[in-house]
């Protein structure tokens, strides 16, 4: 059973951070990523650059309409997400509570419904 | 035999194993709603085969593989669901007789507990398919419009199904955030009692006692439904008319043998304060009297941990008793329109305080869906007038 974990959380540019709070983050994502890919249940993830770069595409009347800013003006912003393939939700819950973005965020966990194997919905 | 022995026979099956032939069949997928309507269909062919061919050795195996067949069935429909890989499994209880199994019922209990499920839908969940009750009882009982409750129950088992909640009792190191829902739901099963027959809540409250063995409020579960049964009869009587020869000693002493094994770690809690209340009341039977100024403590205590609707009405007919009935009065909670407890409770503290009760006592009646409390209830107009 596919789940993707979506990762929420209040956005902070590299400066804001500091060089050591990024350089943490950033070993214990490679870490949680060597864990699910260890554990086999990893089938792929996305950390995404900050909302300020997001750009959104509405067509209304044939119009193509672009602007900038995300989908959503909220104080926590979608950041990455991670597929895994496990048993249920009690192990999706698992992973995604080991998640270091279930420390400083909120972790999304979403069942997948449908997906694509070489351009194909299965 | 008879069509009726039949019914008889297709209830007693019911009523022993509907909630473990249902986490049965549920467990492959976790398709709630298709297990009961397999198990549904199974029972009605009961009723048709079983008066000329007799009860079965094994009701309970029958219905199961009636109910899996027709499931079988059901998958062979792509009309109905589509073919998919997940349908071609069969789940690793699928072969098993039923007796070699542990209660799957406790798996059920807590996959309806789960934290992902929303909080309303927990307990009406486990009544519906753990007990059997159906989804306008479970409304009633919790006063909500029968469409609402059902839309509830639906949404639950799609999410059950959807996001493949698992059938499975959690680890010890779940069970403190997952024990207290399961709690709750099965002193609802008590609560709202399957025709009376309480049986069915207190052999599971007992069951997860011993199953979790050293969870205190578990305990106070199993001693306070057990109390409950000890004093269950067949026609209502109010518990201070009761006979205490009526009641079953043996299962008071297994009662107050349960209440005695929870040992809170800190201070009890509610089922522990619940079972409290109930031993004094059956101390009744040893003592000749009621200690009420034990039950005014225990209720202190109950409402500072769970302060229900249904606390506050049972506090202040204690304080009707203690401090007399107009103080009783001024002690019942507001806002209690269509609790039926709350009009039989004001009822008998305006007729103790010798004031017209018709009213009360008519709202009371009208409430409740017993025709033996109705009858009593109304009985007491032309007593108390």
């Amino acid at each position: 059973m596919r789940y993707t974990l979506l990762f929420h959380y209040q956005e902070a540019t590299a400066d804001e951070l500091g060089p050591e709070v990024l350089a943490e983050g950033q070993r214990a994502m490679s870490a949680y990523a060597a864990t699910l890919h260890a554990a086999g249940v990893l089938l792929g993830g996305e950390v995404l650059h900050t909302s300020e770069l997001s750009t959104t595409v509405r067509v209304r009347d044939g119009v193509t309409q672009v602007q900038d800013g995300p989908f959503a003006d909220t104080k926590e912003q979608l950041g990455g997400t991670i597929v895994i393939d496990v048993p249920d939700l009690d192990a999706a819950i698992a992973w995604a509570g080991q998640a270091p973005q279930a420390q400083w965020g909120t972790v999304e966990i979403r069942p997948g419904a449908t997906h694509l194997v070489d351009g194909v919905w299965r | 035999m008879s069509s009726d022995e039949a019914r008889a026979a297709a209830e007693r099956a019911a009523r022993a194993s509907y909630g473990k032939l249902v986490a049965l069949l549920a467990a492959p997928d976790g398709d709630l709603a298709q297990a009961e309507d397999a198990l549904a269909a199974a029972f009605e062919q009961a009723l048709r085969r079983w008066p000329a061919t007799g009860v079965p050795a094994n009701p309970e195996g029958w219905l199961l593989t009636v109910a899996r067949n027709r499931r079988r069935d059901a998958w062979r429909k792509p009309a109905t669901a589509p073919l998919t890989e997940d349908s071609s499994l069969t789940g690793p209880l699928e072969e098993h007789d039923p007796y070699a199994i542990g209660d799957k019922r406790l798996e059920l209990l807590f996959v309806c507990a789960h934290p992902a499920i929303e909080e309303p839908a927990r307990t009406p969940l486990m009544l519906q398919t753990v007990l059997g009750f159906e989804a306008a009882e479970i409304a009633r009982a919790y006063a909500v419009p029968p469409a609402t409750m059902a839309q509830r129950l639906v949404r639950a088992k799609k999410r059950i199904k959807q996001a493949r909640i698992p059938f499975a009792v959690p680890d010890r190191r779940a069970m403190p955030e997952r024990l207290p829902p399961v709690l709750e739901a099965v002193y609802g099963c008590a609560a709202i009692a399957w025709r009376g027959d309480i049986g069915e809540a207190q052999y599971l409250a007992v069951t997860l006692a011993a199953l979790l063995g050293a969870e205190a409020e578990a305990w106070g579960l199993a001693a306070l439904t057990t109390f409950t049964l000890a004093r269950r009869r067949s026609s209502f009587v109010p518990l201070d008319q009761q006979n205490p020869a009526d009641w079953d000693a043996a299962l008071i002493g297994e009662a107050e043998t349960y209440l005695r094994r929870a040992r809170p770690g800190g201070p009890p809690g509610r089922f522990q304060l619940e079972a409290a209340i109930q031993a004094v009341h059956c101390d009744r039977g040893r003592t000749g009297g009621t200690d009420w100024p034990a039950l005014r403590t225990l209720y202190a205590a109950l409402l500072t941990v769970a302060p229900s609707l249904g606390a506050r009405v049972a506090a202040a007919t204690v304080v009707g008793r203690l401090d007399g009935p107009e103080a009783g009065l001024a002690a019942l909670p507001g806002g209690a329109g269509q609790f039926q407890p709350y009009w039989a409770a004001r009822a008998d503290l305006l007729a103790r305080a010798g004031r017209d009760a018709t009213a009360a006592y008519r709202e009371a009646a009208a409430l409740t869906d017993d025709a033996d409390v109705a009858a009593f209830l109304t009985a007491r107009i032309s007593a108390s007038g």
